[in-house]
């Protein structure tokens, strides 16, 4: 089976406010993730793209429709810590996920949980922190750490478990620029390098264009699916759902108006301003 | 201004005292707070003084740390050594007023301010040179028994050192907050006492909340993270005694015997 991540009919509604109408968060998602791709689901606030990661490894489960991990319904309780275990999750603040004071025993907790070996766990914590660049940083406090740095040691603490699939549930939200592309690089090196499934939450175009895929939602349903250069190019259709296509899109989408003849889909910087430099030239 | 205040002093450190392993040094302390309490004289409390003395020499902590210790517990130290040179019955010595001061008084007061003293330096030492996470490691294997009769040990243990994970944070955060209430005209420096506590409602509020959140955020984080209490858990440190630890503590246990021997012939 290549499929890490599969919903069928997937249906979801948080319990209502008193005296309110339940809203239904998800409105049947059917997404396959196959194991080994960069995905990054996109979404507006609200769009139920927070919703559908949690069910990723469930953390919520299914009111209606299904949820395979690896083959796995995450409704069967017996299978809940092999599950966990396949997919690991990465969240949006990193203060609120770091368990212990000492960052070699953050990254060891998880495997400790699973009943590892301790000499296993001790190489496993050391690849962990290799892995994301913070190996000198093993016997720090996390809270002397920046947000990018918090958030490799989370993002360490999930390697150590050895997972399939890592959901990064908008972890780059609360990081400034330079946090953001630390976690982006670490990411994207760990799916090149180690060949782990990456699903990437966020509402940044920027880091959609680096992925292999981009899944847009809105209100609780998957409205476009497809390779960055065919989904961020789509501007209308996007800003009709409270996204701003990339800057360089953005940019080019008014040059072609102007009568310039530019691809659209030129996603990076570089790109772009090979793009335009060629354009200018003929 | 907060971000000064640390918890659990304990001075990082190589030597021997370091070194040993916390259940080890547990059981020392233990040992020692028995010895110094079944002292009666200046031979017994010499003998546990010269233990002291000895182990902090090889802490390598600075005497001057220890003594920094006793500040906060100077009020109860006079306070003691006053009802009891006031309170003790026996041979009167002076005489004014009400008050009597008796030759025995004089004695105990003396013992009673040497002994706390002892006490306090000899559990600082603990923690001085423990940090936090081998302290809740030792207690939680020295508890283990315990789990027997369903004291949840693990589970104590483990809110243990989430709370000294958290003190830093939660600190951060109070500043914060304390921060903004002051830019919308709070005012945490001015009036009576009254007046000052009603000024830090405005800065618990928000810090509760968000420490609620932030509990509710973490046990979602340690669930993804495989948690389920500590069946089935294994460790990245294990707790290993090693000769040396069994050496000192038979050195304790002969300081024990020996005050036990000396307090017996009123020593």
């Amino acid at each position: 089976m290549s499929d890490i991540i599969k919903t069928e009919h997937l249906t979801f509604s948080y319990p209502p406010d008193e005296g309110k109408e339940p809203v239904q968060a998800l409105k049947g998602v059917d997404l396959t993730i196959e194991k080994g791709c960069f995905t990054v689901i996109l979404g507006h606030n609200g769009s139920g793209k927070s919703t559908l990661a949690k069910h990723m490894n469930a953390v919520l489960l299914p009111e209606g429709g299904t949820v395979w991990v690896d083959g796995m319904d995450t409704r069967d309780e017996s299978l809940l810590l092999e599950i966990r275990r396949r997919v690991g999750m990465v969240f949006q603040n990193p203060d609120n996920q770091i368990v212990a004071n000492v960052v070699e025993e953050d990254v060891a907790f998880g495997p400790e949980n699973l009943g590892v070996p301790t000499e296993e766990i001790r190489r496993r914590v050391d690849a962990a922190l290799r892995a994301v660049g913070m190996e000198e940083f093993c016997l720090h406090a996390p809270h002397h750490l920046s947000g990018g740095q918090k958030q490799r040691i989370a993002i360490a603490g999930v390697i150590a478990m050895e997972p399939a699939c890592i959901v990064l549930d908008e972890s780059t939200a609360m990081l400034d620029p330079m946090g953001r592309r630390e976690v982006l690089d670490t990411v994207r090196r760990l799916n090149r390098e180690k060949g782990i499934t990456i699903a990437l939450i966020t509402h940044h175009m920027d880091e959609a264009a680096m992925a292999d895929r981009v899944v847009v939602m809105d209100s609780g349903r998957v409205v476009m699916d497809g390779p960055p250069r065919k989904i961020l190019v789509r501007l209308e259709e996007l800003r009709a759902i409270g996204l701003d296509a990339p800057h360089t899109v953005e940019l080019l989408h008014g040059l072609r108006e102007d009568g310039l003849d530019v691809p659209l889909d030129a996603l990076s910087v570089t790109e772009c301003a090979g793009a335009i430099a060629q354009a200018l030239q003929s | 201004m907060l971000k000064d205040i640390t918890l659990g002093q304990f001075f990082p450190g190589n030597s021997l005292a370091h070194r040993l392993d916390p259940r080890t040094k547990i059981v020392l302390t233990l040992l020692y707070i028995v010895a110094l309490f079944c002292a009666k004289w200046f031979v017994s409390y010499g003998l546990v003084a010269a233990v002291l003395l000895i182990a902090v020499k090889i802490s390598g902590v600075a005497p001057r740390a220890l003594v920094k210790g006793l500040k906060p517990i100077l009020f109860i130290i006079c306070f003691t050594a006053v009802l009891n040179l006031l309170y003790t019955p026996g041979e009167p010595l002076v005489s004014f007023w009400i008050f009597t001061i008796t030759r025995e008084g004089v004695q105990t007061a003396f013992f009673m301010i040497l002994r706390i003293v002892m006490l306090i330096m000899g559990t600082f030492l603990l923690t001085y040179t423990t940090s936090p996470i081998a302290l809740t490691d030792g207690l939680e294997t020295l508890l283990g028994p315990l789990k027997k009769i369903r004291v949840p040990v693990h589970e104590l243990a483990m809110i243990m050192s989430i709370a000294l994970r958290f003190i830093p944070t939660l600190i951060e955060e109070t500043d914060k907050i304390m921060s903004a209430q002051k830019a919308r005209g709070a005012d945490f420096e001015t009036g009576n006492i009254l007046q000052r506590a009603r000024a830090l409602v405005p800065i618990l509020v928000p810090l509760f909340i968000s420490a609620f959140r932030r509990a509710d955020e973490l046990a979602v984080a340690m669930e993804c993270r495989c948690y389920h209490g500590g069946q089935g858990r294994t460790k990245l440190r294990v707790l290993r005694c090693e000769a040396r630890d069994y050496l000192v503590l038979l050195a304790y246990c002969l300081m024990l015997a020996g005050v036990l021997v000396l307090a017996r012939f009123g020593l």
